[in-house]
């Protein structure tokens, strides 16, 4: 296989572009996707790639949010596989109707006669954007059966979900954070953790319902994803000068759940740490330690530990988005306490 | 009623025979509700016939249609199995969707009809979906999205007709204006008369056809679809009609006057669809008598099988949450 660096965007489209060429029923739709001189979707992932497949199959549509999310559960009744985007994950709640009530139950409902394959890509996090561009959501997502929640930490697992996702027969929420897109250009975020790495740039795909163990230790489990994951990769590179070693495992498939993975880890290190950027109340680190606590109880030293955004809506200023995203140092600092006991 | 001259005998009789059937079927699962054997809610199409049967005699095989939570009256229009609609209603496992969906979202892909929606005005957005589909896959197929007057005034509706109506999609929304949304007069919550206006304002035809003349929807339902499966794009096809029912179970209608349910029953779609047959036509009353003597065994034999089937097992409700495979 030959390998590319590629930012996370880049491994997107180079996902959307496989799938539009290997499927005549893939294609996208959202706003701004494929506008000449436009911007390629909120965050460039599909620039370019009307040229390639025309704009009937990059369609741009009015900014109509439930008008976007019911054609793509629509055509996908009919056999197609629309990938739908949100400019911004805040704005599926203007058509959740779409995503909970119809995408999420057409199969159960029809005894199995239809079924919703649709992608629904959705940028998500805190980005100095305020409260109602900020939102962590995935959990709002896995509270509803039907919808498989999927929300990659890198370029590499980014592609191979994607293609996962588009070839899957459900409705899959998929879950982008806008600080790992690494976006070149006009819309790159100044603060990204702008993660490269090594892509192939072959078709693969990553199972849905996997996780991903990151780095291996035994006295301490943090589980986390997206940009936390990163977050918790430092804290476990400080955490080992401390002499704590800490498995680090990252949750890139929240619906379905890999529970084996996690459940041997924590029976393993008798510590679990979750660390999410959704807020704490009903979060997914909550069904998470839930399920562990029946899972392991008795292997565990000490209470699961949640580091999670506070029950507040996300704050602007750089100053109090700080405060609102666990940091590396809180994860260390929470991590310590959790392992004095 | 219109002069059709053109339509076969054949397939008026047919329309006939359709909208027999829907009321019969209703009917008698009204007698059914009140003798307490129907789980959950009903919502009946008496008085509708017309509207469905004259839109799906429209259609070809290969449509689709994407009904609402009074689904009834489009399925067997359609051609759906009554006996397949009455156990799914009753509950049981014999339902055309296992007792999973009930008495509001029956599906039967066999005859082109979509989960039925209880969201009101969610179908619409939908259907354009699947229009946008078949536009994209260069198929010849026509969607339908029916819904009532209360879905106009849903967000759903100006959002699936603009889309629609931007991208030409091969899609016909079909407004049942039966005059009340639940129990709230439509008069009340519109400053129009005509819904069908609306399209105006997204560049699509509006029309505006007697729901209570299966011909006359049946005609506008045909220039609707054909428009469509040309590729010129949809339609707003206003059906104005009334539900002699309530809107769901238990509901007596005490927000409307008998005077005004009598003025609609003299317009009644079947008696004069059966006037025109035999009078425009040459059916024989005896056999008008005929189709509805055979509707209504129909009807009994669908309710008895229905009775007769078992339940759904019990693990049969972890069963179809996701779909498997790639």
């Amino acid at each position: 296989m030959s390998t590319r660096e590629m930012t996370m965007v880049e491994a997107l489209r180079d996902g959307l572009r496989l799938a539009m060429r290997g499927d005549p029923a893939v294609f996208l739709i959202g706003e701004d996707l494929g506008v000449p001189g436009g911007f390629g979707g909120g965050f460039t992932v599909t620039l370019g790639l009307a040229d390639e497949f025309g704009h009937s199959r990059v369609m741009d549509t009015p900014i109509s949010e439930i008008a976007i999310l019911g054609a793509a559960v629509g055509a996908a009744l009919v056999g197609m596989r629309p990938v739908a985007e949100m400019q911004y994950g805040d704005f599926v709640f203007c058509g959740m109707d779409q995503v909970v009530n119809q995408a999420a139950k057409m199969h159960y409902m029809s005894n199995g006669q239809v079924s919703v394959p649709l992608v629904l890509r959705l940028p998500v996090g805190a980005s100095a954007r305020g409260a109602q561009h900020s939102q962590s959501t995935e959990a709002w997502f896995m509270h509803t059966p039907g919808l498989k929640v999927v929300c990659p930490s890198n370029p590499y697992d980014a592609k191979g979900l994607l293609l996962s996702a588009i070839r899957d027969n459900n409705p899959v929420v998929f879950l982008e954070h806008k600080l790992l897109y690494g976006g070149k250009g006009g819309r790159k975020e100044s603060s990204s953790a702008a993660r490269v790495t090594g892509v192939p740039e072959e078709d693969y795909e990553i199972p849905l319902g996997t996780v991903a163990v990151k780095r291996e230790g035994t006295d301490l489990t943090l589980l986390a994803n997206m940009l936390m994951l990163h977050r918790a990769m430092e804290a476990a590179d400080e955490l080992a000068r401390r002499g704590i070693r800490a498995d680090v495992i990252d949750l890139r498939c929240l619906v379905p759940l890999d529970m084996e993975t996690l459940t041997a880890s924590a029976k393993k290190t008798g510590h679990v740490l979750i660390v999410e950027e959704d807020n704490l109340t009903g979060g997914w680190g909550a069904e998470v330690a839930a399920r562990l606590s029946e899972a392991a109880f008795f292997h565990l030293d000490a209470p699961i530990t949640r580091l999670a955004a506070p029950d507040t809506p996300t704050p602007t200023a750089p100053a109090l988005e700080r405060e609102y995203v666990p940091s590396v140092e809180r994860v260390v600092e929470t991590a310590v306490r959790l392992l004095a006991g | 009623m219109r002069k059709l001259a053109g339509i076969p005998l054949e397939t008026a009789r047919e329309m006939y025979r359709r909208m027999v059937l829907i009321r019969r079927f209703e009917d008698h699962l009204y007698a059914l509700f009140l003798q307490g054997t129907v789980p959950g809610t009903l919502h009946q199409y008496q008085g509708q016939e017309a509207v469905a049967v004259g839109v799906c005699t429209a259609l070809l095989p290969d449509d689709v249609i994407f009904s609402t939570h009074r689904p009834v009256g489009h399925f067997l229009a359609r051609g759906s199995s009554p006996r397949g609609i009455a156990a799914e209603i009753l509950g049981k496992a014999s339902g055309c969707a296992g007792g999973k969906g009930g008495q509001m979202h029956l599906t039967d892909v066999s005859v082109g009809a979509m989960p039925s929606n209880a969201i009101v005005g969610a179908n619409i957005p939908i259907a354009t979906g699947a229009a946008l589909g078949f536009q994209l896959r260069g198929q010849d197929r026509v969607a339908v999205s029916f819904f009532g007057d209360g879905a106009s005034n849903t967000g759903a509706f100006h959002e699936g007709l603009n889309l629609a109506a931007v991208k030409a999609a091969p899609v016909v929304f079909v407004c049942e204006n039966n005059q009340y949304g639940a129990s709230t007069p439509i008069s009340s919550m519109l400053r129009i008369t005509d819904i069908a206006d609306r399209a105006a304002a997204y560049g699509i035809p509006g029309r505006v056809a007697d729901g209570m003349d299966v011909l006359a929807v049946y005609q506008a339902a045909l220039e609707a679809v054909e428009r469509a499966r040309q590729g010129d794009g949809p339609t707003l096809l206003e059906c104005k009609t009334y539900r002699y029912a309530g809107h769901s179970r238990g509901d007596p209608g005490g927000y409307r006057t008998r005077e005004e349910v009598q003025r609609w029953r003299e317009r009644d779609p079947i008696p004069l669809m059966r006037t025109w047959l035999i009078k425009e036509r040459g059916l024989a009353e005896k056999e008008a008598d005929s189709i509805e003597r055979t509707c209504q065994s129909d009807v009994e034999e669908a309710v008895e099988f229905a009775r007769n089937s078992p339940e759904p097992a019990a693990e049969e409700t972890y069963r179809h949450v996701f779909a498997e495979g790639q």
